[in-house]
């Protein structure tokens, strides 16, 4: 905490904000109107606020359904529910202070069981921190739509119910089983979207072009004319470049499909993706919000507007959030994003304002520069992988205590690679960048071939990056890809000599029913 | 201007849907989950939700991710004796992999069960279906009466807005004590050699100085205890209890000779647990008798009725006689509703039975709202089933069965069901 030494600088005519704990909708109000007021002072551009108090039991509803206000139903949202709702129930943990959702305009749920303190450290939070994260990074900016979302999943949940009365509940559940186990899998990592509004009026010309090529294909087929290139089409694979979006290529080209279940596949494809910015940014975001509720509320009590007690609350409840046990720790659990976050920003705001030596040598071009111009810059273009290359300073790394360790199969021993000092920083930061990128967190399998011309099989393939195996999962994953195919489907491992080989195989068209587990 | 939203109002249990829908996906484990919650439940208990517990693997949802082995290479903060280069023996269970889990961490991948809270009416509405009773008779039983909340002491979890501040603080005063009370014995004992070595040698001493030390470091370890712990915290009960307008008594009584075997007991349970139940329905104070018998009855605890074993020959008659001593003796003043069920495999000594049909036929059953018997046997009847056949005719506070799954013991309360329902 920053202290005045007396509260000269009190703005005249300002009454200091309410304090105690219980809250009320006035108190509530003019916290709102005072953080905002501070937001705007620090450039903080956002999406129009919107506050919801919810009760406990509703955090929960929001909880199991992956803090959506509405979602469509599922069963493993249940089960969320019951593991979140024992917990609770229990007194054995806490519920999230906050749900902000990333919608235009931007919603932050209060519960009303927090105190008034807390509401303002979540307003400052979520409201203010998330939100511009939101409406500012580039990865939001590029795929995900805050003005439609809600739309979307209204439109998501209705039409699923609609496919549950035609179909039945249980083909609609089992469908969406084999979705959500491809989801992460679901996403297209390096594309971007093509362009909105020119590319919605070429789609829609596509459209009509593709149902125009259908017909004409029909009448093709009686004709025998195009049997003497068969030998030479049979040559080319399909697809004819690797697919990465496994829930894209099923929408697309899966043989037995109807069209409400290719529905559904992108309905579960399109959240998949919505999410897939969040997991990107999650160091870089939740810093940011911690960022920004701890310079808000410092700077609104600097002026003299609250309490000490509130002070004393917000510190108490801030210190746990960015606690970062260290790694021989009971509550050791990884590397806390909101601790990493925060110490990065606060970093990046001191080498910017008081660059010592050391900073000026590893950050020339925003040592002395404009703290906030730095922060717009950086907030903007960067994601967890890009945002720990660029800006982990050896500061941080040794506060951190950072070291990196080595555990290779092949050897009975770990190795420690690189410790917090001026040999390993640069290691360091690399290892842990790499952390962060999703492509080596996440297996590389990628839709390989489809055998056209004879039993339709589905071929992936998995480069493993540096050898590491896939999970005894993948067996029945592989069963639930080969539901939504319809026909055999298989596995295929590319060896670091770059042979291939067979890894798994399900055999044929599967029933639905022999997928229960 | 914000727009502030109170949705505190609107509707709860968004998740109602999606719980059902886990309930029916899982039902299979469940069922044989609150089977087992049966055999370890007091009859009397059947009102309440019940914790069930899947094991993890059988509802985890697959995903395609990285498994054990292979190359990784891992950042952890908080480093306290390496250097580069440093060679470390693997921790236990393979840590240092996937992500998240900790190097640290000596436990490998480890699956807890999933534990969650059924509602008391999914529960009954699982107990119900084993024994395959009609709707309407289900939504009889499931019938809640007014119930009003009561304090009723303390309990050791609950939510944190039923902390109770003082109990829980005189908990943690309880523990500081007891565990700093090894260090204050020390502390007086030193106090006084410090007080005796000051007048000896004066302060400057290595004595006195030795002595302070300690003292110090005693000090410090007293601080060091927690000054609160989790194990510390008390929660407010409370609980619901009907206030009793109608009272009844039930006797369970049931042999125990040898030839009972566990799962004829499991059986013999289930229907005084639906008889329970079902008087808990029609009366509102309801009292518990557990008679059980081989060659002499012996009036016992719950506990003690389902779970000790004994063998041995069977004297019937000497179970109704003490139903009919205890009867007598404690709920005859005229304000009881009596009703008595009676577990069997039906062997019983040859000139035994027909004194159980004339105490039952003569001091009982008039006294008896309700009288049940269940014969727990998949073979040909035996004398007491004849001897019991011949009251069902003159009685109609009486009734029989012979049952060999939870489905058959349903008929037996039909004839009660009836009465109450018109």
């Amino acid at each position: 905490m920053k202290t005045t030494p007396t509260r000269t600088r009190r703005r005249a005519g300002k009454a200091p904000l309410p304090a105690g704990s219980e809250w009320t909708a006035e108190a509530i109000e003019r916290y709102h109107e005072e953080i905002a007021r501070v937001a705007a002072h620090y450039r903080l551009d956002t999406y129009p606020v919107q506050i919801e108090i919810i009760t406990a039991e509703q955090m929960m509803d929001a909880y199991a359904s992956v803090g959506m206000p509405v979602n469509y139903h599922h069963w493993s949202f249940g089960k969320h529910f019951l593991a979140t709702e024992k917990g609770y129930k229990r007194g054995q943990m806490g519920l999230a202070y906050e749900i902000v959702i990333n919608s235009n305009p931007c919603i932050a749920y209060l519960m009303d069981e927090n105190t008034l303190t807390m509401q303002g450290l979540v307003i400052a939070h979520a409201a203010y921190g998330h939100n511009s994260f939101f409406k500012g990074n580039y990865l939001f900016r590029t795929w995900t739509n805050a003005d439609a979302i809600i739309d979307y999943l209204i439109f998501a949940r209705n039409y699923i119910t609609e496919c549950e009365e035609r179909h039945g509940e249980e083909e609609v559940e089992l469908l969406l089983d084999s979705c959500h186990a491809l989801m992460n899998l679901g996403v297209d990592r390096y594309k971007r979207p093509p362009k909105l509004s020119l590319a919605k009026e070429k789609l829609r010309q596509q459209e009509r072009e593709e149902y125009l090529q259908s017909q004409v294909n029909d009448l093709w087929r009686t004709l025998p004319a195009h049997d003497v290139r068969a030998g030479a089409r049979a040559e080319h694979r399909f697809p004819p470049e690797p697919e990465e979006n496994l829930l894209y290529f099923i929408e697309k080209n899966a043989p037995l499909l109807e069209p409400w279940q290719r529905e559904v596949v992108r309905i579960v494809r399109k959240i998949a993706q919505y999410f897939f910015p969040q997991r990107q940014t999650q160091v870089m975001n939740e810093g940011w919000a911690t960022f920004w509720h701890y310079t808000l509320l410092n700077h609104l009590y600097d002026e003299g507007l609250l309490a000490d007690s509130f002070m004393l609350e917000f510190l108490q409840s801030h210190t746990n959030v960015v606690a970062q046990p260290p790694y021989n720790s009971r509550w050791f659990s990884g590397i806390n994003p909101y601790a990493l976050g925060f110490a990065m920003w606060r970093d990046i705001r001191r080498i910017c304002e008081d660059p010592d030596d050391e900073d000026r040598r590893w950050f020339p071009e925003i040592a002395g520069s404009d703290w906030l111009e730095t922060f717009d810059f950086a907030m903007r273009n960067f994601k967890d992988e890009s945002f720990v290359a660029q800006y982990l300073s050896p500061k941080v790394m040794r506060d951190f205590r950072l070291f990196a360790v080595v555990d290779d199969d092949h050897d009975d021993k770990l190795e420690v690679s690189a410790i917090h000092d001026d040999a390993g920083f640069r290691k360091l930061r690399a290892i842990l960048s790499d952390q962060y990128n999703l492509g080596a967190r996440e297996p590389n399998v990628q839709v390989w071939n489809v055998d056209l011309r004879g039993d339709r099989s589905l071929t992936l393939r998995h480069t493993p990056f540096r050898r590491r195996p896939l999970a005894d999962s993948t067996d029945e994953v592989l069963r639930h890809l080969a539901r939504l195919w319809g026909f055999t489907v298989r596995l295929e491992t590319v060896r670091e000599d770059g042979t291939v080989e067979l890894q798994n195989e399900i055999r044929g068209e599967i029933r639905p029913s022999s997928i229960h587990a | 201007m914000v727009r502030i939203i109170d949705r505190r109002f609107d509707s709860k249990n968004k998740s109602a849907v999606n719980r059902q829908r886990f309930m029916r996906r899982f039902k299979q484990q469940i069922r044989k989950a609150v089977s087992e919650a049966i055999h370890g439940r007091s009859i009397r208990d059947l009102d309440n939700g019940e914790e069930i517990s899947i094991p993890a693997r059988d509802l985890s949802e697959p995903s395609l991710h990285h498994g054990k082995g292979g190359v990784w290479e891992q950042v952890f903060p908080g480093n306290d004796q390496f250097s580069a280069g440093d060679r470390i023996k693997r921790p236990l269970g393979g840590g240092g992999q996937g992500s998240g889990k900790g190097q640290a961490s000596n436990e490998g991948e480890h699956e807890d069960d999933f534990v969650f809270q059924l509602s008391r009416e999914e529960f009954l509405d699982l107990f119900f279906e084993d024994l395959e009773l009609p709707r309407l008779i289900r939504t009889q039983l499931a019938k809640v009466t007014d119930y009003k909340t009561q304090r009723a002491g303390f309990k050791s979890d609950g939510t944190p807005a039923n902390i109770n501040v003082i109990r829980s603080m005189r908990g943690a005063l309880g523990r500081r004590l007891a565990l700093g009370s090894p260090y204050s014995a020390r502390i007086r004992e030193l106090q006084q050699a410090l007080e005796e070595a000051l007048a000896r040698w004066g302060e400057d001493s290595e004595e006195v100085r030795a002595l302070q030390d300690e003292l110090g470091m005693l000090r410090a370890k007293i601080e060091r205890i927690p000054f609160i712990d989790s194990f510390d915290l008390r929660y407010n009960n409370r609980i619901k209890v009907p206030r009793p307008t109608t009272q009844a008594v039930m006797f369970c009584v049931m042999d125990v000779s040898g030839s009972m075997d566990e799962e004829r007991k499991a059986m013999a349970k289930r229907f005084f647990m639906l008889l329970h139940l079902f008087l808990t329905r029609s009366y509102e104070h309801i009292e518990v008798v557990f008679i059980r018998h081989h060659t002499v009855a012996k009036e016992v605890d719950e506990d003690e009725f389902f779970h000790s074993r004994e063998s041995g020959g069977t004297v019937v008659s000497s179970a109704l006689a003490l139903m009919r001593d205890i009867l007598h003796e404690r709920y005859a003043n005229g304000q009881w509703n009596v009703y008595g069920a009676q577990a069997s495999d039906g062997d019983n000594w040859d000139n035994d039975s027909p004194i159980c049909g004339k105490l039952l036929g003569n001091e009982i059953l008039p006294w008896c709202q309700y009288f049940a018997y269940v014969e727990i046997t998949a073979g040909e009847p035996q004398n007491l089933w004849r001897e019991y056949a011949k009251l069902e005719a003159a009685h109609d506070n009486f009734a029989m069965q012979r049952i060999e799954s939870p489905a058959d013991i349903y008929p037996v309360f039909r004839e009660l069901f009836k009465k109450t329902i018109a």
